[in-house]
């Protein structure tokens, strides 16, 4: 059985993702690779990090990333060391860049536009009803009405 | 020669087989007939009931009723004889030569049926049809032209959805000749989850389709009231909780399937179905302000107006292949282009229908600052602001190549740092939005109602950080979060039992009393809270451990002593496999065996792991193998994930809170009117 079994696992054997030989020695520097490869994309796959990746690309881009920090750089250093090569297509987080502000900023801005959108709204309906204070009998029924609510 | 001869049999046999495939044939081609009725029937539900509501013709507008029954009993039928094909394996029809095979094992027949594009389309659809009979047949209590044009509008979706599938994506065409095997389904496709995930998942976003007809046909009425919002809050609740559970199940199954334990990946396909699922979530909270204080009614047709325009985003995305995904389903432009027509036409109809119509809806009382209501416009805002940045992010691979010309990836790493921030504002404000009162409330009175529970909590993350003696602030922040929002939601519900003011008997009784839907409120944000707690746990303290060990190896990982005993070869239906038994121990004593498997799938010549995990809810002790050798020598990879149950756990228990308000007496599926004399302001 295993016989049989053995080269057709071979042939379409995938080199798995992180292997205990591409591991270092040193434990800062492997957390160090770590957290990179959490961040840079495997170029042929679908969409997916390095890190996770089975892909010989990926592999690849381990081996270089671990090089690098061996040789002392820093992570921006690797990171730009990569894209340099490969584009900023191979980073997942897309850069702080003139090009990406939008992409950045659309958080901010939405909750901008929608704070303002909402206490114009709030403002207008209250001043449309003038924003009278409560009378007694409405006082005491809202507080009848909201006590089991 | 005795009567029953060999030969006899042989040959009664052939003659069988023969019919057989002539009636499986016209069976086929019944089913195909089916769907092209039902799209007959849908043009004119689409049609008739409109103009009956427009001139008040009762029998025109009755029709539209009679068809939706038709329409679902039909694309039923045309499901069913497709799912027939699946089982029996008849390769004469491409879809299935293409996507089965006849070694594979029942389950997986059946629920390869929606396992591919085709397949898939017509379960869509079939969903989509029911949605429309269910308004039919529960719908008694609706007034007769709001239900008329609802079902015109759900059945122009039908018409589109229905020619989608008949003019690109036929799951009926035959192949001449048949082959003689089919060529298997995607082997990580065969699993359970694919039985469960997709049928909940469109139940959710097909789900959504209602509450689009319902804002459609309201728009055109020009009219919203409390008796609308009673009837769109259930659908659109509905909605949620069957998104919420295939959501779940999704993710519950990339992390036991794709072999190292992720849950989310923000891929696009997943966000395709978290960006309604946010939509659904704000809209079923606005609801609440239209059915209890009869405003923000033109924001909440929004609402549902975006919620279903987003699904039909997430089946561009889906189905296009315009931007890549890990989920692959054929692609292919064509079909891609037939849904971005769809998508324009029924959303920037909607649209333009709503900036013609909009203003006619009567805005209705003011609240102040301080109130329920504005706590859920900030609901609604940050659930927004969060669907949007997901949106940009989903698609800004494409428009910046479009653009600029430039590739970049959007990776888990943004959506991480943009969309995180929302959450967590969200959260922060939750319990104080939840306790306010409606229409004007005092800030000082909700503060010092929570002062206890945010005391506590922080007091929480305080020990939680000094306990893994400082380091990253996740678990710390992570677990103070989470306690503050399932706390919150039960010291709700014991402020509205009044304890402290009444004697705890009283209070027990009076607890009793509440409202299933304040009950359902408090177990679905206790339940977010729970999610927020699995997330925090397992990102913050899992332990991993990457290795090559020998059969007999012992090693310790997080805690936890782990023994690769044995590697076997077995032989599965449609598949070889190397299993693992792996022995767990901790203080010397077994816990569990572990057995990880290796498959590999000849006819899809495709290998995958299947991890082992022994499930916990102090932790997951997940163990993959993997990296073959000839010399006897196995790559493992060991993860011990403290309390990531609680992520799906915490997930069941949000949808439960919302099946639990379903069943409140006031929003009952297909309750009539009001009851009279309570006025909308209950």
């Amino acid at each position: 059985m295993k016989r049989i079994i053995l080269p057709l696992f071979l042939l379409a054997s995938p080199v798995a993702a992180v292997q205990p030989g591409e591991i270092l020695d040193n434990p800062v520097l492997e957390a160090r690779a770590r957290a990179l490869s959490k961040n840079l994309r495997c170029l042929v796959c679908r969409n997916e990090n390095i890190d996770s990746s089975d892909a010989q690309v990926a592999a690849d881009l381990r081996m270089l990333v671990r090089e690098r920090l061996m040789a002392g750089d820093t992570d921006q250093q690797v990171l730009d060391h990569i894209v340099a090569r490969y584009g900023e297509f191979v980073l997942l987080r897309p850069t702080w860049s003139r090009g990406n502000a939008i992409l950045w900023l659309t958080g901010p801005l939405a909750l901008g536009a929608g704070l303002f959108l909402v206490t114009s709204l709030v403002c207008s309906s209250r001043r449309r009803t003038g924003g009278q204070p409560l009378s007694r009998d409405e006082a005491t029924r809202l507080a009848e009405l909201t006590r089991d609510d | 020669m005795p009567p029953y001869a060999p030969e006899h049999v042989c040959h009664f046999d052939l003659l069988n087989r023969k019919y057989a495939r002539i009636l499986q044939g016209m069976l086929n081609e019944i089913g195909h007939f089916a769907v092209i009725l039902a799209f007959a029937v849908a043009i004119a539900q689409a049609f008739v009931p409109l103009v009956g509501a427009q001139r008040n013709w009762a029998g025109w507008m009755a029709f539209g009723a009679a068809a939706a029954s038709v329409q679902f009993f039909l694309v039923a039928l045309g499901f069913g004889i497709l799912i027939n094909a699946f089982v029996v394996s008849d390769f004469s029809l491409s879809l299935v030569a293409a996507n089965s095979h006849s070694a594979k094992p029942m389950l997986y027949k059946v629920t390869g049926v929606w396992g591919n594009h085709e397949g898939s389309m017509l379960l869509w659809i079939m969903i989509l049809t029911l949605y429309g009979a269910l308004v039919a047949w529960f719908g008694q209590g609706l007034p007769a032209r709001l239900k008329a044009r609802v079902l015109a509008v759900q059945s122009m979706i039908a018409v589109a959805f229905l020619a989608f599938l008949i003019f690109t994506s036929n799951p009926f065409t035959r192949q001449v000749p048949p082959p003689l095997e089919g060529r298997d389904l995607n082997p990580l496709l065969q699993d359970p989850g694919l039985a469960f995930h997709p049928p909940f998942l469109y139940l959710g976003y097909v789900g959504l389709s209602m509450s689009f007809s319902f804002a459609v046909a309201a728009l055109i009425e020009g009219r919203v009231d409390a008796a609308w919002a009673r009837w769109v809050r259930p659908w659109a609740l509905l909605a949620w909780v069957t998104l919420t559970i295939g959501i779940t199940l999704g993710s519950w199954w990339a992390y036991y399937e794709l072999g190292w334990g992720g849950w989310w990946f923000w891929d696009p396909v997943e966000n395709a179905s978290f960006m309604p699922w946010l939509i659904a979530a704000a809209l079923l909270h606005s609801a609440i302000v239209v059915e209890k204080r009869d405003t923000l009614k033109s924001w909440t047709i929004l609402l549902a107006l975006l919620g279903f325009s987003f699904s039909l985003i997430g089946t561009f995305i889906v189905r296009s292949g315009v931007i890549t995904s890990v989920h692959a389903f054929a692609n292919d432009p064509e079909r891609g282009r037939f849904i971005l027509w769809i998508l324009c036409i029924v959303t920037g109809g909607a649209l333009t229908l709503y900036a013609l119509r909009a203003h006619r809806l009567q805005s209705g009382p003011a609240f102040g600052f301080v109130s329920r209501e504005s706590g859920l416009v900030i609901n609604n805002l940050l659930l927004i602001v969060a669907t949007v940045v997901v949106f940009v992010g989903t698609l800004w691979p494409l428009a910046a190549e479009i653009v600029t010309g430039r590739k970049v990836s959007v990776g888990p790493p943004f959506f991480n740092a943009a969309f995180t921030p929302f959450m967590v504002a969200l959260i922060v404000v939750l319990p104080f939005g939840a306790m306010l009162p409606w229409k004007r409330g005092k800030a000082r009175v909700t503060v010092r109602n929570l002062r206890g529970v945010a005391a506590l909590s922080v007091a929480l993350g305080i020990f939680v950080w000094s306990v893994q003696t400082g380091g990253r602030m996740l678990a710390p922040v992570g677990l103070m979060l989470a306690a503050w929002l399932v706390m919150g939601a039960f010291w709700d519900l014991l402020l509205r039992a009044r304890i402290g003011d009444v004697p705890p008997s009283a209070a027990w009784r009076r607890l009793q009393k509440l409202p299933r839907s304040d009950w359902g409120k408090a177990v679905a944000h206790a339940g977010l809270g729970l999610v927020v707690f699995g997330i925090a746990s397992i990102t913050a303290w899992e332990t991993e451990d990457i290795r090559v060990a020998r059969i007999g190896d012992r090693f310790s990982a997080g805690g936890y002593e782990f023994e690769l005993r044995t590697v076997n070869d077995v032989k599965g239906p449609n598949y070889v496999a190397e299993i693992a038994t792996i022995g767990a121990y901790r203080n010397d004593k077994e816990i569990a065996i572990l057995r990880p498997e290796r498959r590999f799938y000849p006819v899809q010549r495709m290998p995958t792991t299947e991890a082992a995990i022994d499930m916990g809810l102090t932790r997951d002790l997940y163990v993959v193998i993997g990296g073959d050798r000839s010399d006897g020598v196995w790559t493992m990879r060991t993860y011990i994930k403290p309390f990531a149950n609680w992520i799906w756990i915490g997930a069941i228990v949000m949808s439960l809170g919302g099946v639990l308000s379903l069943t409140d007496r006031r929003y009952r599926v297909g309750a009539g009117a009001p009851r009279a004399g309570v006025r909308p302001a209950e």
